[in-house]
């Protein structure tokens, strides 16, 4: 079975700086992958590369067999590819409504529609509403983004490349940052992701990749180092020998 | 024989945009390198920069034409003018809007040229001022037939020397050194004891000291009047970015290239010289925005 | 209507009604465009300047539309400002058109197409290098307008500008009455166009590209091609304006091109607020009244004065002088939300 997504021996230099080294994955379709590694690694970059936010210096990427490596990012997007950002992303004087209102009009093609008002369709109006309950924004939905607290602020993040009905999935460290008390909102919302949603999940919290990744790639200096199954990873001890010092999140 | 003086004449006409054209240059470069240096330093777009140019013009007007000051004494004035001007409102004022976006310190500075224009008009008048030149800088002498402005040799006599002591200073006293550490990361300046403020401060006031200085001696061959902030705005401007902000060589090289290329212009095609030059200038920042002489901006 | 309505239908009224109200006129705003109207019959001596605020609001407006909702700051405006006004004169002075709405409408498809072609310089570099771009625009404009001055008269501007009846039969009479009707009628229809433009879904995406473009790539916009958009229209809202002037003075000069012009616009604009359309109206009024008012004190000096209000806005800082409408603002909902029939446990405070 062809890949959903795949990538063949990408490269990112930045002058002599190496920050992808012939990255080469292939990600199944309705996959739940995890990209672990240290600090520093390469792990968001590699997702700028499979985003159009970085081009590469070498290599392709391909979308269910279709070369999308020169595509501009909003076109990827179109395509069906989605992703967060580790560091919240998000518009600070728009509403969460009008914020997912502004993504679903993109995806349903209205974006360039300059004469209906915003509100007006309701095949529009539905999905926001069902993104609202499903993340649980409800009683922040009318207020400025900027002034809401960081943990909706993530699943707001996270709901906005949801509205993008992607069929893969980026999650850059999804939970970083939320307070204890409100990750189980986060987490829960990761795992209630549709099956037939291909998902690449950065982090470092080895319980979520546990409970959550069917395989996980190891990322080390910007080089693919090892790859396979949960178990086997974990007992591998050079992965381990790369991880000396660093402590695992609880 | 014909052919020989035609050339001949050609070879005069390129010396002489050659000569023009560096005295020109040298002296935006006195204008404009206070720009350029608080531009990299205190990332502030400064569009009021030749407020300060005109604030010298002026007092050496006043200085020389109504107090008989001789021409080279009232040259430091105008600087002292110009520093002290800078220091004022850079505390005063400036200091308010760094932290603000780049809309609102262009708004800022345009504030301040809608006030200064308006001051210098109803304290000087409207009409065109010139220094009085003393008599041994006035005319040309011949140099293999080529004219040379005694005025204009002067210019890049002194520039020269103004350049080269520029360079010395940021490349070999601790000020020059803190300044060009500021410059390239203001944050690890502060973290290594660079006390930052007084290194604005300073910089500032140098720079407007700088401006004032070339604002005197340009008034003989820029025009002195009240709206010459907004006129040579944009070759401020084209000297900033063309030559970039991380050395004082860049800004250097683009003024005499905007010199040489104005005065060129102006001779061999009058009417469609500044149509020239600003084409250039869009093309040029379209090409390479970051400018032709800095290093790839880390920021 | 039921007792407990379901949760998910009332969610969704409470969305649609939030983005309803977001595009529905307000009180305020009626009232303002009631009393627009009603200064044709209110203020009769005050038609020339009315008619100016009207042409700086248009301009200002299409400032708006770049600055307010896309982010793009712009010191050379008054290019497309200064197009429109030669184009209309041109148009008039020689003939080629002599109905002058539509040469309006030419003028402003004119500034239009010239924004278009300079609108993919603006895409690329910071703000400093917009700025320049802009500027420099603005500058070679002028030089070719200046340059041809066999057509278009050069430094002594656009002279024997004769402008004929509006639709064969409104003479633009000098007390400037039918000149006032004309502005007005022209900045309230392309003030409508506007406002339903930034209440669409392209507008809402425009001001996601103001806020953060590297997220609105992130959710599909293509951003370069909505900033054209913007852009090609705030340069036809710009000549439109531009040709209103020269069509209701019949005159153009070079000035309109200038870096003056650009930086007043820019000052109306921030005088009266971005983002909200009204901005550089209100800002126009301001400004052309403290004009009047000034000059009278301090004859051609009182440019110091509005630099001087201009330097005070940023050092308060613009969003803190917004704050101080809140009051403003707020009494205007009260009185929206006031309904004398609603029964209510305390007698309310009767709007002033």
């Amino acid at each position: 079975m062809a890949p959903v997504l795949e990538t063949r021996g990408l490269d990112k230099h930045f002058g002599g700086i190496v920050a992808a080294n012939e990255v080469s994955l292939k990600i199944e379709k309705g996959a739940r992958h995890a990209l672990i590694g240290p600090n520093g690694a390469g792990k968001t970059t590699v997702v700028n590369l499979l985003t159009g936010v970085l081009r590469p210096t070498a290599g392709k990427i391909l979308l269910d067999g279709e070369d999308i490596t020169n595509l501009p990012s909003h076109e990827r997007v179109r395509l069906g590819v989605a992703r967060t950002f580790q560091i919240n992303q998000l518009f600070a004087d728009l509403t969460p409504i009008e914020t997912l209102g502004l993504a679903i009009s993109e995806r349903l093609g209205r974006g360039h529609d300059w004469w209906r008002i915003v509100g007006s369709d309701p095949s529009v109006t539905n999905e926001i509403v069902e993104l609202i309950e499903r993340f649980r924004l409800g009683d922040v939905m009318r207020e400025r983004t900027g002034i809401l607290p960081y943990g909706k602020q993530r699943l707001l993040e996270i709901a906005l490349a949801i509205a993008c009905k992607p069929r893969v999935l980026l999650l850059d460290e999804p939970a970083a940052g939320v307070p204890e008390d409100e990750r189980h909102d986060i987490l829960a919302t990761v795992e209630a992701l549709p099956k037939d949603v291909t998902v690449l999940l950065i982090e470092h919290d080895m319980d979520i990749i546990f409970s959550f990744a069917d395989r996980i790639s190891v990322l080390v200096n910007g080089s693919l180092f090892v790859e396979g199954e949960p178990d086997e990873v974990a007992r591998d001890p050079r992965v381990k020998a790369v991880y000396l010092g660093e402590t695992f999140d609880g | 024989m014909a052919k020989l003086a035609a050339r001949e004449r050609v070879a005069e006409a390129i010396l002489t945009i050659l000569f023009d054209g560096v005295a020109y240059g040298m002296l935006l470069f006195v204008l404009a390198c206070g720009l350029s240096v608080t531009l990299g330093l205190m990332n502030v777009v400064n569009l009021a920069h030749g407020v300060f140019a005109v604030a010298g013009g002026y007092v050496a007007v006043v200085v020389v034409n109504n107090w008989g000051v001789p021409f080279f004494a009232a040259l430091p004035i105008a600087f002292l003018a110009g520093a002290a001007l800078g220091a004022v409102l850079e505390r005063t004022l400036y200091v308010h809007v760094y932290t603000k976006s780049h809309l609102d310190q262009v708004l800022f500075t345009i504030g301040l040229v809608f006030m200064a224009v308006a001051a210098v008009d109803y304290a000087m008048g409207s009409r065109q001022q010139f220094v009085q030149i003393p008599a041994y800088l006035q005319g040309q002498f011949n140099v293999f037939g080529v004219g040379i402005g005694r005025y204009r040799l002067m210019i890049i006599v002194l520039c020269g020397l103004l350049t080269i002591a520029l360079q010395l200073i940021l490349a070999k006293t601790r000020f020059g050194s803190r300044l060009r550490a500021a410059v390239d990361d203001q944050r690890v300046a502060r973290g290594l004891g660079i006390n930052v403020g007084v290194v604005f401060g300073l910089t500032f006031a140098f720079g407007s000291g700088l401006a004032a200085l070339g604002g005197a001696l340009g008034a003989e061959i820029l025009g002195l009047d009240p709206i010459f902030p907004l006129k040579y705005l944009i070759y401020f401007l084209i000297v900033v970015t063309v030559g970039g902000t991380s050395s004082i060589t860049g800004p250097f090289v683009a003024s005499i290239l905007l010199g040489i290329g104005d005065v060129a212009g102006k001779y061999y095609v009058p009417t469609l010289s500044s149509f020239v030059i600003y084409s250039i200038m869009i093309v040029m920042l379209l090409w390479r925005p970051q400018g032709l002489f800095s290093r790839s901006a880390s920021r | 209507m039921p007792l407990v309505p379901d949760p998910g239908r009332r969610l969704a009224l409470e969305v649609t009604s939030f983005l309803v109200r977001r595009a529905r006129w307000s009180p305020l705003e009626l009232a303002f465009w009631v009393i627009a109207a009603a200064s044709f019959w209110l203020f009769p001596q005050k038609h020339l300047i009315l008619t100016e605020i009207c042409i700086w609001g248009l301009f200002a407006l299409s400032l708006d539309l770049i600055l307010g909702y896309a982010g793009i700051i712009s010191l050379g405006h008054a290019a497309f400002f200064g197009l429109g006004a030669y184009a209309a004169g041109l148009l008039a002075k020689y003939g080629w058109i002599n109905e002058p709405t539509v040469a309006l409408v030419v003028a402003g498809l004119l500034a239009a197409a010239v924004g278009f072609v300079t609108s993919f310089l603006v895409l690329r570099g910071s703000d400093l290098t917009r700025l320049m771009v802009t500027f420099g625009v603005a500058l070679i404009l002028g030089e070719i307008a200046n340059k041809f001055s066999d057509i278009t008269g050069g430094a002594d501007g656009l002279q024997g500008v004769e402008i004929k009846p509006l639709l064969g039969w409104f003479e633009l009479d000098i007390f400037g009455h039918v000149g006032y009707a004309y502005a007005l009628v022209v900045l309230f229809v392309l003030f409508v166009i506007a406002r339903r433009v930034v209440r669409s879904p392209f507008g809402l995406s425009l001001q996601a590209i103001r806020g953060n473009p590297l997220r609105s790539a992130a959710v599909g916009i293509a951003v370069n091609w909505r900033l054209v958009a913007i852009y090609t229209l705030s340069a036809g809202y710009a000549g439109i304006a531009g040709a209103l002037l020269a069509q209701t003075q019949a005159f153009a000069s070079l000035e309109m091109f200038s870096i003056e012009r650009s930086s007043d616009v820019l000052l109306i604009l921030i005088i009266g607020g971005t983002g909200w359309l009204y901005g550089g109206l209100i800002g126009a009024l301001i400004y052309r009244l403290l004009q009047d008012q000034l000059s009278e004190l301090t004859a051609r000096y009182w440019q110091f004065w509005i630099g001087l209000i201009l330097v005070a806005i940023v050092i308060t800082g613009r969003d803190r002088v917004g704050r101080w409408l809140a009051p403003v603002t707020r009494l205007a909902d009260e009185i929206a939300r006031w309904r004398p029939w609603t029964a209510r446990a305390a007698p309310t405070r009767e709007a002033p």
